[in-house]
């Protein structure tokens, strides 16, 4: 037994006192890696079976029916006109938010101008405000602006993303040298050249973290397509993916396979961007 | 010198302009033109009435309102509860104990907060299927249960299914914020402790809570703003082909639910944005709420240690 308590490394703060029997912890930490891919993994191979062989019982090993379910989910739906729509949606909107945000936060972070501080903090009251108040408003402004069931209506309103703002106006504080911009000015460059040429490359990793978890943010974004948009050709993948459940009743193997074609993209992206993606969320808490 | 700095100063406002066009324009504004709308009897198409109150004396009184509160505070509270649980264990176990693929298993953790939360919502209701659901028919060959479990079906049921795809969705979440605060915690802090002989649990207990009290107010107030805007999941996972029902018996009718069937379905734009405005005060209250108890505690424990 005592072979199984626990060892620490030199630098471990906590787990030094503790005796946890560490086999015990590293099955349990298997079972829920387990938990938490499996489903990914059935929905995988579930949508390569056809809906006979699903309901015949469980398998780890892919079936026959990919053909079947593709023919038959394409039927009534075009699901890369539904991939399409989303990137037309999430890639503006990602750099927009990213552009405009960083322009914002070097304003915040190096110019003096009356009203800064003020502005700022009304930027970050706004964060605490739930998304989901102004929809209605934002439903009736879109119809006056003729944004109904345009993309332009989802796209837009990512120009103002105040955490974004946040996070890099914190990202150029930080790493934004003044006798660097105070240098350039001497030297005759303009305002928009030092943003674009010498600030924006400076802050490019902390834009590109933010973007990361802003693309994800765009693309699962399901409410306000819902409430804008209401012609099929425009919708993107989560509301056309949330409406195989009626079209394909009898067809479990082209719902499996309809779900998997609008996750798999994000898992693979996951699997490059993983080390970027945790360590953003991760700076988005510790700075607040 | 002077001139220059004023010129250059002036560049703020350009800059911040874009942002703040669209940020007034089609945020600030929405959201004061809702305000207004709560006041309207509107259908979206005849001209809107102004109504007093009147939406928002329906509001307290309307028992669907009343069931939709309870039904996102169960839904919320049966997700949080074993979220921050889970969350806060495992930051501990992969921060500071010595274990292999530590990397590995926070990513593995994290991978599902970040998939489509309607795509979720659909995977899951094949996967619960009733009869040849696939989760059923691993519970029936592990002999787990012996006969299908209908989780779509009855109200309980449901809830608690809703409650545990959220759970699966976010524990990592808050592992990866637990872990970013456990680290700033100074080392010498746990090696004084150790020094003066007190254990690992002493040492949590003592160090490591108090000292991720503000993300542990930070991971409770996001995440009971998140929760009180619960939407996709149970909008597209109820029982039943069609979207946006609650069903079973509105089990699932959360609050964002009610408010957008009641403007986009039943087309009552002024008595949904009353809705939107109780859902904005109930976050309110409880953020606040949360926000002075925890600094209270705060206050109270440096006090003692005084």
């Amino acid at each position: 037994m005592k072979n199984n308590i626990l060892k620490v490394k030199k630098s471990g703060k906590l787990f030094k006192n503790f005796r946890i029997n560490i086999v015990f912890l590293f099955i349990f930490l298997i079972i829920l890696a387990v938990i938490c891919y499996i489903p990914f993994y059935i929905m995988i191979i579930n949508g390569t079976r056809t809906t006979t062989q699903i309901n015949m019982g469980i398998s780890l090993l892919p079936g026959t029916g990919t053909a079947e379910n593709y023919i038959k989910m394409q039927q009534s739906m075009n699901i890369w006109r539904g991939f399409l729509n989303s990137i037309l949606i999430a890639v503006p909107s990602t750099l927009f938010a990213g552009y405009f945000g960083a322009l914002t936060a070097y304003a915040f972070s190096k110019f003096k101008f009356r009203g800064n501080r003020i502005l700022f903090w009304l930027v970050l009251a706004t964060m605490m405000i739930p998304t989901q108040l102004g929809l209605v408003g934002y439903y009736q402004l879109a119809g006056k602006l003729h944004l109904i069931d345009t993309l332009w209506a989802i796209i837009l309103p990512a120009i103002a993303n105040a955490g974004t703002v946040f996070f890099l106006k914190m990202y150029i504080d930080a790493n934004v040298n003044d006798t660097l911009l105070e240098a350039a000015r001497i030297d005759g460059s303009n305002e928009f050249y030092i943003f674009n040429r010498i600030v924006f490359p400076i802050i490019t990793p902390g834009v590109a973290m933010m973007s990361i978890l802003n693309f994800v943010a765009y693309w699962n974004n399901y409410i306000t397509p819902l409430a804008l948009l209401n012609t099929k050709d425009k919708f993107p993948l989560p509301i056309l993916i949330a409406l195989v459940k009626g079209t394909y009743k009898q067809n479990i193997g082209s719902q499996y396979l309809a779900v998997g074609i609008s996750i798999i993209p994000i898992i693979i992206s996951f699997m490059f961007f993983s080390r970027y993606i945790i360590s953003g969320v991760a700076a988005g808490a510790i700075k607040e | 010198m002077g001139k220059i700095r004023l010129r250059k100063d002036n560049y703020g406002y350009l800059f911040i302009l874009p942002f703040f066009l669209i940020f007034l324009g089609l945020q600030i504004y929405p959201v004061i033109y809702t305000l207004y709308l709560s006041f309207q009897q509107y259908d979206g198409i005849s001209k809107a009435e102004f109504i007093g109150w009147a939406n928002y004396g329906r509001l307290v009184k309307d028992p669907v309102f009343l069931k939709a509160i309870i039904n996102t505070w169960r839904i919320w509270i049966c997700n949080f509860i074993p979220q921050l649980i889970f969350g806060l264990g495992l930051a501990v176990v992969l921060t500071q104990a010595r274990i292999k693929g530590r990397n590995f298993f926070r990513a593995v953790y994290y991978l599902p907060n970040l998939v489509t939360a309607a795509s979720i919502g659909i995977l899951f209701s094949a996967l619960l299927g009733r009869q040849y659901g696939t989760i059923n028919q691993i519970l029936l060959k592990l002999g787990i249960i012996k006969e299908q479990i209908y989780f779509l079906g009855s109200p309980g049921w449901s809830s608690a299914t809703v409650s545990t795809i959220l759970w699966w969705m976010w524990f990592g979440h808050s592992m990866i914020i637990f872990m970013a605060g456990i680290r700033a915690i100074p080392d010498q802090l746990y090696e004084a402790a150790r020094v003066d002989g007190a254990g690992g649990w002493q040492s949590f207990w003592k160090i490591t809570l108090p000292l991720l009290r503000p993300i542990m107010i930070y991971v409770l107030i996001t995440s009971l703003i998140g929760g009180m805007q619960n939407f996709d999941i149970p909008y597209v996972i109820g029982e039943g082909v069609t979207l946006g029902t609650g069903e079973p018996q509105k089990a699932l009718l959360t609050m964002v639910m009610y408010m957008y069937n009641t403007a986009f379905r039943w087309s009552n734009r002024g008595y949904a944005a009353a809705i939107a405005y109780g859902l904005f005060f109930i976050i309110m209250v409880f953020s606040v709420l949360i926000f002075v108890f925890m600094q209270r505690r705060d206050a109270e424990s440096r006090g003692i240690k005084k």
